[in-house]
């Protein structure tokens, strides 16, 4: 706005400059006595210089316009549409001919259902916190309740529709956005509204799109971003309580089979070891019995060759051998019937009368 | 000449002031209709631009042309299942014959209110005519939903199959709603059900169910969870047993047939003469058995004996 009352000033200027000679009065603060007096006077030039400066004054300004670089100018002539221009400097017929709007294409918009960024200044946004959190209460296809927050960005893609078919279009861009969303949610239950947020996405943009298309919005959905989508605060300990279960099933199947991965490798070795202890004895049995065999074998033919001596020979071999290993030894005489009874068996070291021969200990 | 020129400014004002009051400007969104003395002259002017009228005699009367919001007041509404909801509605319309509208309504606002009694009686006629899923549905597309048994499950499906759906409801509103509004000039472009919730009671019930479901869910998993561990022990248990028999059958069987080739081996070679063998086997386990602990009592009729009472028997 500045530079229009600078460019005012400036004409200003300029006139007054011009016209410093011949006394013209453009007005800054004009005396009505002298005014009248000009009037009297009536120079006609003069006058006519005061009208096209009036007339300049008046719509000179709005001659020219900017625009910038994101947004283009729409331009009506008598309220119809005339032309669009692009960034930069432009000129158009003063006001009331024709009227320039500005629409920022290349400007992302963004508006957002169920939730509010949080900005902080505006004391009046708790006031629509609660219309704004019925925006995310809807209804699935199991009847069931759900919160679902999203945001969709938008750009103006077609100016002159968005300028002249609809009017309100951010009212009509937010109820056929909850009318979508809605319709979207309808059609899935609360587990897929919770776990499937991309699909429910963009199956909504692609709704949301065609319906802002036959309604000649001239709006293009750049994306719809789905909040955490939940379920509403006195079901939600109920809702974790499904995922507590699941990973508690979980973890049951793992201990589980981590108890029998515990027991049936090991088992499996003590099996393998139970039949090599088996296959050792076995080879152990078969070995002695053979060594045994073979032994006997060799021990009777030398016996069978002289046989009375051989055995007699084994006889008292074997006695030298075991007598003086043995601890007491007693020998009593074939005629003495009654003598065992009475025999100290603990180890007594006297000698008993009747004994005939030694009691040797070693 | 200087009489005369305040006359001509005279003239030259009021030449301006007339055709100021004559020319009148139409919007790309709007639309005029001409009166006179009100009363409607000439057909409605739709095409923006400049346009000219008798000035002080004749009224321009603006419209807009462009698409237009309605947005209806949050009403609770019945369904056929008796379920209480608020049911919010929205409508985008069109003046399409400005005289008829000029006519019967006027202005924009006793317009939208015509349009708040026309559109809520049908919206509560159709949703209450229809059972709540069929207004949140739009389709029968299948869904994931818990089953809370394996039988339930078809049976619950079932319960959210719908015949009519979302969009159907809103076309039979404006179906309804259309031949009322004709008349008003008014062409209701679209009807739509904006939102669609539990009134507060209705509510609190719901939760409830909700609550109970995945209560219930979440039993049927913990439960899913101690079955399959059980299933696992069970396994594991089947499989120790069979390995542990397994492996003592295969040891049992292996020593058996050790055990019995060496019996034949034995035998094969004892057999060739018991006496022999008792004999011999015997001396062996006299070595083996006798110690220190023993005590031997021999007799002297013992053949190791015998010779100490004399050489000669």
């Amino acid at each position: 706005m500045n530079w229009d009352w600078d460019k005012l000033r400036e004409k200003q200027e300029q006139y007054e400059k011009k016209h410093s000679t011949g006394g013209g009065g453009m007005p800054t603060p004009p005396n009505l006595d002298e005014l009248l007096k000009k009037f009297k006077n009536f120079r006609f030039p003069g006058g006519i210089l005061v009208l096209i400066v009036l007339f300049f004054l008046f719509f000179g300004t709005s001659l020219f316009f900017t625009v910038d670089v994101d947004e283009i100018g729409v331009v009506q002539r008598f309220g119809k549409y005339d032309r669009i221009t692009q960034p930069g400097l432009n000129f158009k017929f003063p006001a009331g001919i024709e009227k320039v709007t500005k629409v920022k294409v290349k400007r992302v918009y963004k508006e957002e259902f169920g939730f509010k960024t949080v900005t902080g200044y505006s004391n009046t946004r708790f006031s629509d916190d609660n219309a704004d959190m019925g925006a995310a209460l809807m209804l699935t296809g199991d009847l069931n309740v759900a919160i679902v927050p999203w945001i969709v960005q938008y750009r103006i893609s077609d100016p002159y529709n968005y300028l002249f078919k609809v009017k309100n279009v951010t009212t009509i861009l937010r109820d056929l956005t909850e009318a979508t969303m809605r319709t979207v949610v309808g059609d899935r239950s609360i587990n897929e509204v919770i776990s499937k947020r991309e699909e429910i996405a963009v199956d909504a943009r692609q709704r949301l799109q065609a319906e802002l298309k036959q309604a000649e919005t001239g709006i293009h959905v750049v994306t719809i971003e789905m909040k955490k989508t939940n379920v509403p605060e006195p079901v939600q300990s109920s809702f974790n309580e499904v995922n507590e279960a699941i990973q508690e099933k979980e973890q049951l199947i793992y201990k589980a089979k981590k108890d029998y991965n515990e027991a049936v490798p090991a088992a499996r070795g003590e099996a393998r070891r139970v039949v090599k202890a088996a296959e050792g004895y076995a080879l152990k049995r078969v070995n002695r019995a053979k060594g045994d065999a073979a032994r006997f074998s060799d021990v009777y033919k030398e016996y069978a060759r002289a046989k009375d001596v051989t055995k007699r020979r084994f006889y008292l071999e074997t006695m030298a051998e075991v007598l003086p290993k043995i601890g007491r030894k007693f020998v009593i005489d074939s005629d003495q019937k009654n003598l065992l009874p009475f025999l100290n068996m603990q180890g007594g070291a006297a000698p008993l009368p009747s004994v005939k021969g030694e009691g040797v200990s070693k | 000449m200087k009489r005369y020129q305040g006359i001509i400014i005279g003239v030259v004002v009021l030449a301006a002031f007339v055709l100021f009051n004559s020319a009148y400007i139409v919007d790309e969104t709007e639309q005029v209709v001409i009166t006179q003395f009100g009363k409607v002259i000439r057909t409605p002017v739709t095409t923006p631009g400049l346009n000219f009228r008798v000035p002080f005699i004749q009224r321009a009367n603006y419209f807009p042309k462009n698409l237009l919001a309605w947005d209806g007041d949050p009403g609770q509404v019945p369904t056929k299942d008796k379920t209480y909801i608020w049911v919010d509605i929205f409508a985008r319309w069109k003046i399409v014959d400005p005289v008829k509208y000029f006519q019967t309504v006027g202005d924009m606002v006793s317009g939208l209110s015509r349009l708040d009694d026309i559109i809520d009686s049908s919206m509560r006629n159709k949703v209450t005519s229809y059972r709540l899923v069929e207004s949140v549905r739009n389709s029968d597309r299948p869904m994931d939903t818990f089953k809370s048994t394996e039988a339930e499950g078809g049976e619950k499906q079932s319960q959210y199959r719908i015949d009519v759906g979302r969009s159907k409801i809103t076309q039979m509103i404006m179906a309804q709603a259309q031949p009322k509004v004709s008349k008003f000039g008014i062409e209701l472009v679209d009807i739509k059900l904006k939102r669609i919730n539990y009134v507060a009671t209705v509510r609190k019930a719901v939760y409830g169910r909700m609550i109970a479901e995945r209560k219930q869910i979440a039993e049927k998993y913990r439960s899913e969870g101690r079955g399959e561990a059980s299933n696992i022990r069970g396994d594991k248990e089947k499989e120790l047993n069979s390995i542990q028999s397994n492996a003592y059958k295969t040891a049992q069987e292996i020593q058996g047939q050790a055990d019995a080739q060496a019996t034949s081996i034995y035998a094969a070679s004892y057999g060739v003469d018991p006496d022999f063998y008792s004999f011999f086997k015997t001396l062996e386990v006299y070595k083996e058995t006798m110690d220190k602990e023993s005590t031997l009592v021999l007799s002297t009729d013992s053949d190791f004996m015998r010779f100490l009472k004399g050489i000669e028997k």
